[in-house]
């Protein structure tokens, strides 16, 4: 019995370490959005710079003595907190004023950048870091061995949770902060230089992730896929607790944390006959959690419901109908994109074939967060779940591909369905954040599910017989689908359902006083925009010829976010501009260069700069100059 | 075309052999187009490529394959199988490569076999170690190089067994290596320890392990012996957890691919001695065929070879055997060349089986130990992969009739 109780209490004081590490991530990125509102996405890299930096100040310093271990840890910490400093400054200040979640684009673009730069200065083997001096070892707890340094860690997060309390609570630099937090038009109208807030909010939010990188060195191995790995979890914890709350997010963390570490501890449980394996739950137990959460409480733990940002971004023009020439020229577009395949460069028609794929899927992501103002960061839930039981049909009825292909819309619209009934209820981040939750459920089901879907190998031999089973044939049939959905969405952001949606998203109270069920038709757009993700999926699938698991992983939502965001939310055609540059863009340059990845970033973060009205606003404006 | 991106032809040893090169300049080369996940999975594939390097230079220097020169096109596919088919579809079509070969995971490698398979042309499968890929979903046009997660579980085997220990527990990267790689473990030990206890079960989710509270949760087990698929930083968090907890000391670990200079070298003066693993020493293998491999590498690149260069090396070799024996660069005829081809690699002589497209590339079994402050392999044997496949009847069973 007693040595139930000291595992059970080994596996408390695992959870309470875990989550001080998680703490340190998340209260940067929390901080941060609080007060600018930028989704960081390079909060992350940021991380895994700390611990790389820290691995290679504490070599420079000394690695047995103390000074050498902690004077490594803060100056690393300090080191990203300046490259932050010097991100806020080259690239985030140009664009605060872009549409809303613009600035997502530029920090995707960043953790390209840094994971080659970092691939490049420190090269691609993993970095085991020292041990800290003095805290090498383990204490004996009730006869268990616990890591000396993982004490430490506890402390370490309290402790961090009480100083920037103090700092945002008893000092005047803190009232400015939760100031901007609250209101920040309203404390700039007041004479509040915001550019100097903004830089050091960047300043203490990068030197608090560059610091939870590096107190993990003696536990965390310095390797390339810490970033997305930690960016996910910072995330979830920062949305549990409530956006800009650090309490929340301390609260989120050690729920989290202790859920994991209950998780691993149960193990494999016989439960009704069968053997549930409680370890494999891990991969998905905190988007499950935050799926929870946000049903229960739409604004986190211990958020407040969102000022609106004033200003910037929020005012949308509304779309103009479109002119006379618009669909002729559509046609002949289409029609010139037709004759492609006569040229006889076969792999034109299969890059070509993807770009339409993802235009579809592009401009169905589009229909949610342009008209319909609902930001979705699971959308390749649709794309992945319409693959899957386009594939499955074929496969397991074996159907032929054209009738499989029905499954794909039904599956991704009956999906968008069910997840958006839950979504429509949020707003703002917080529901973006509930449609990853769903897309990571969903995934690691898919991924999980060895009998039906393959498992992470995914299904194979998705090969069309019959008359799609010709390259030429099956790209026009590609083309017409998805152009046809492209052009049916167009069309219904212009008729009366689009208006009402639109209506929704600018005036919801005005827009239910005229009696437009507005939570209704936000649920209908779900759902649409759920189908047409989920054929663009189809068509992928039997493209390639088999899906695995990444059809629909974030990479993938992450991607069409990017084209989104890259055309332009607030033009029609953007999307379908952003998905070409895109995808032609990383293809030629994954084909021709070795450092790919950086040169992509580089690029993209040329386009958001010179474009902060993504590439089909800067196509409006010099029409309307012209 | 970026010049870094093709292995260019002839270098240093057709400076030596001018004639040669001026001969195999006016021949058009022949194309070989390799997909892999050089960025994802960096570390085994940056010694890889230079493998590759190093055999095209030897490929080249003795004459190429039917008196051109071979030439590998390389294509990063970054981890996403629908980039892969689609840049299988851009070598064959725009590069007009003979054959294809590479890929790194699983599911790309299936992905692309798949395509193999619809396209009609020759595919190496070199580094993926899922078992489905020449068995469950072989077919035709695919082979595959590397010792699969079977066969290395199957070569853990004797050792797990001559311990004589009860109570096991089971970690691994909750994927289909990992879940593979435990199930073939479970079945060879309970066919051969009918009283095999296995006490407890983890499996964290891959590249993200919380090694605290795993190791603890083994602890909790009393277990006598572990058996583990983790690797890379998995590996490396869940080794100093356990030590620092005592989660090793009187209990036999058996860990999968642990051995291999990726995965051991990181852990520094950590290396857990006495663990048994497969992999490969290079420091210690004295063979004609590796010393002329080491030497060569060392020569070209001021650097020591990691398994990966091995595999890199082989798969070109491979490639460009099976062109000669074909004496054609007819997809079919290749494909017939394949089976049953056999050749010299650093591990010694190899043979692509007819029955299942599998080679015989072994692995090395054995200890992990310490020398210098670093971890090495003692004790070790190569274990031929020919020895650890199961009988032919139950091979002809799994894979589907072409």
């Amino acid at each position: 019995m007693s040595d139930l109780f000291a595992d059970i209490l080994i596996q408390f004081l695992n959870g309470l370490a875990g989550a001080s590490s998680l703490f340190l991530v998340a209260a940067g990125l929390s901080l941060i959005f609080g007060v600018t509102r930028i989704v960081n996405f390079a909060h992350g890299a940021l991380f895994m710079l700390g611990l790389y930096l820290a691995w290679s100040l504490i070599d420079l310093f000394g690695r047995s003595t103390l000074l050498g271990f902690w004077g490594g840890v803060l100056a690393a910490a300090l080191c990203v907190g300046a490259i932050g400093v010097v991100i806020e400054i080259v690239v985030l200040r140009r664009i605060y004023k872009a549409p809303e979640l613009f600035q997502l684009l530029a920090t995707f673009a960043l953790v390209l950048i840094i994971k080659d730069a970092v691939l490049f200065f420190w090269g691609a083997e993993e970095l085991l870091g020292p041990r800290a001096p003095g805290l090498r070892g383990a204490v004996e707890i009730f006869g268990r061995r616990f890591p000396e340094y993982d004490l430490l860690l506890i402390a370490a997060g309290p402790l961090v949770l009480g100083l920037l309390w103090l700092l945002l609570h008893r000092t005047r630099y803190g009232i400015f902060v939760r100031a901007a937090t609250q209101d920040r038009e309203m404390l700039a109208a007041l004479g509040t230089d915001e550019r100097r807030l903004f830089t050091s909010v960047f300043f203490l939010g990068a030197f608090l992730a560059g610091l939870g990188g590096a107190l993990q060195i003696p536990r965390e191995p310095a390797q390339l896929s810490l970033d997305l790995a930690v960016i996910s979890d910072a995330f979830v914890v920062v949305v549990v607790g409530g956006m800009g709350s650090i309490g929340g997010a301390f609260l989120a963390a050690l729920l989290i944390a202790q859920a994991k570490a209950l998780c691993i501890a149960l193990g494999d449980v016989s439960m009704f006959g069968t053997v549930v394996s409680f370890s494999k739950l891990t991969l998905v137990v905190e988007f499950a959690i935050m799926a929870a959460v946000l049903v229960l409480r739409p604004w986190g733990l211990l958020g407040k419901p969102l000022a609106l940002a004033r200003g910037a971004g929020a005012s949308a023009a509304p779309l103009d109908p479109p002119g006379p020439l618009f669909w002729p020229a559509s046609f002949v577009v289409l029609v010139l994109l037709a004759l492609a395949p006569l040229g006889g460069d076969r792999y034109l028609l299969v890059l070509m074939g993807d770009i339409a794929v993802f235009a579809l899927f592009a401009v169905s992501l589009h229909f949610l967060m342009g008209p319909g103002g609902l930001v979705s960061f699971g959308h390749a839930a649709y794309f992945g779940l319409g693959s899957y039981a386009a594939a499955l049909v074929f496969l397991r009825l074996d159907l032929p591909a054209e009738a499989a292909l029905l499954a794909a819309p039904l599956a991704g619209g009956a999906a968008a369905l069910l997840f958006g009934w839950f979504c429509v209820r949020l707003s703002g981040v917080y529901l973006a954040m509930l449609t990853l939750a769903f897309a990571q459920i969903a995934w690691s089901v898919v991924f999980q599910w060895n009998d039906a879907t393959g498992g992470s190998n995914g299904l194979i031999g998705l090969w069309p017989a019959g008359a799609l089973k010709d390259r030429t044939l099956y790209f026009w049939a590609t083309l017409v689908l998805c152009a046809g959905g492209i052009f049916f969405l167009w069309r219904t952001v212009h008729a009366p359902f689009g208006l009402a949606l639109r209506a929704a998203r600018d005036q919801p109270m005005r827009a239910e006083a005229v009696g437009i069920d507005t939570r209704r038709v936000q649920w209908v757009a779900f759902a649409l925009s759920g189908a047409f993700a989920g054929l663009a999926g189809g068509l992928f699938a039997f493209a390639k010829g088999s899906i695995s698991p990444d059809t629909l992983g974030v990479a993938r939502s992450v991607d069409g976010l990017a084209m989104v965001l890259l055309g332009g939310v607030q033009t029609l055609t953007g999307p379908v501009l952003g998905a070409a540059v895109f995808t032609w863009l990383q293809d030629e340059i994954a084909r021709n260069t070795e450092y790919w990845r950086a040169i992509l970033g580089f690029a993209i973060l040329a386009l958001v700069l010179a474009f902060p009205h993504g590439l089909g606003g800067a196509l409006k404006r010099l029409r309307g100059a012209a | 075309m970026d010049r870094r991106h093709v292995l260019k032809i002839g270098g240093a040893a057709a400076a030596a052999l001018a004639a040669p090169r001026a001969m195999a300049q006016a021949r058009e080369p022949i194309r070989i187009g390799e997909l892999n996940s050089y960025k994802v999975f960096a570390a085994f594939l940056e010694p890889y490529k230079k493998g590759m390097d190093l055999a095209v230079d030897e490929v080249n220097a003795a004459g190429g394959a039917l008196g051109r020169p071979i030439e590998i096109v390389v294509r990063d596919d970054n981890g996403q199988p629908g980039d892969a088919v689609r840049l299988a579809e851009e070598l064959l079509t725009r590069e007009r490569v003979s054959m294809l070969m590479g890929t790194f995971a699983s599911h790309v490698g299936l992905a692309v076999s798949s395509f193999a398979k619809e396209r009609k042309v020759p595919f190496l499968a070199s580094e993926p170690l899922s078992d489905k890929i020449v068995w469950e979903q072989g077919n035709r046009y695919t082979f595959r190089l590397r010792a699969s997660t079977y066969m290395q579980t199957a070569m853990l085997v004797p050792d797990a067994v001559r311990v004589a220990k009860r109570r096991w527990a089971i970690v691994y990267p909750n994927y289909e290596y990992g879940q593979s790689a435990t199930a073939a473990f479970k079945k060879l030990m309970l066919a051969r320890q009918p009283n095999i206890e296995f006490v407890a079960e983890q499996a964290p989710p891959l590249g993200r392990i919380e090694a605290g509270p795993v190791a603890a949760a083994l602890q909790a087990a009393r277990p006598e012996a572990i058996f583990s698929s983790l690797f890379g930083p998995d590996l490396s968090r869940f080794v100093r957890e356990g030590t620092t907890r005592g989660l090793f000391r009187n209990v036999e670990v058996f860990n999968l691919l642990a051995g291999e200079p990726e995965y051991l070298d990181p852990l520094l003066d950590e290396a857990p001695v006495g663990w048994y693993v497969t992999g490969y020493p290079w420091q210690d293998i004295k063979t004609p065929e590796h010393d002329r491999f080491l030497a060569a590498y060392q020569t070209k690149f001021r650097d020591y070879p990691r398994l990966g260069s091995v595999v890199g090396y082989a798969a070109v070799i491979g490639a460009a055997e099976a062109i000669r024996k074909a004496g054609s660069l007819e997809p079919e005829k290749i494909v017939d060349a394949m089976k049953g081809l056999a050749h010299s690699t650093p591990f010694g002589r190899i043979v692509y089986r007819t029955l299942d497209h599998q080679s015989t590339m072994g692995a090395y079994v054995g200890r992990i130990g310490l020398r210098n402050g670093k971890g090495v392999m003692t004790d070790w044997r190569y274990a031929d992969g020919a020895d650890y496949l199961p009988p032919d009847a139950e091979v002809r069973s799994l894979r589907p009739p072409e």
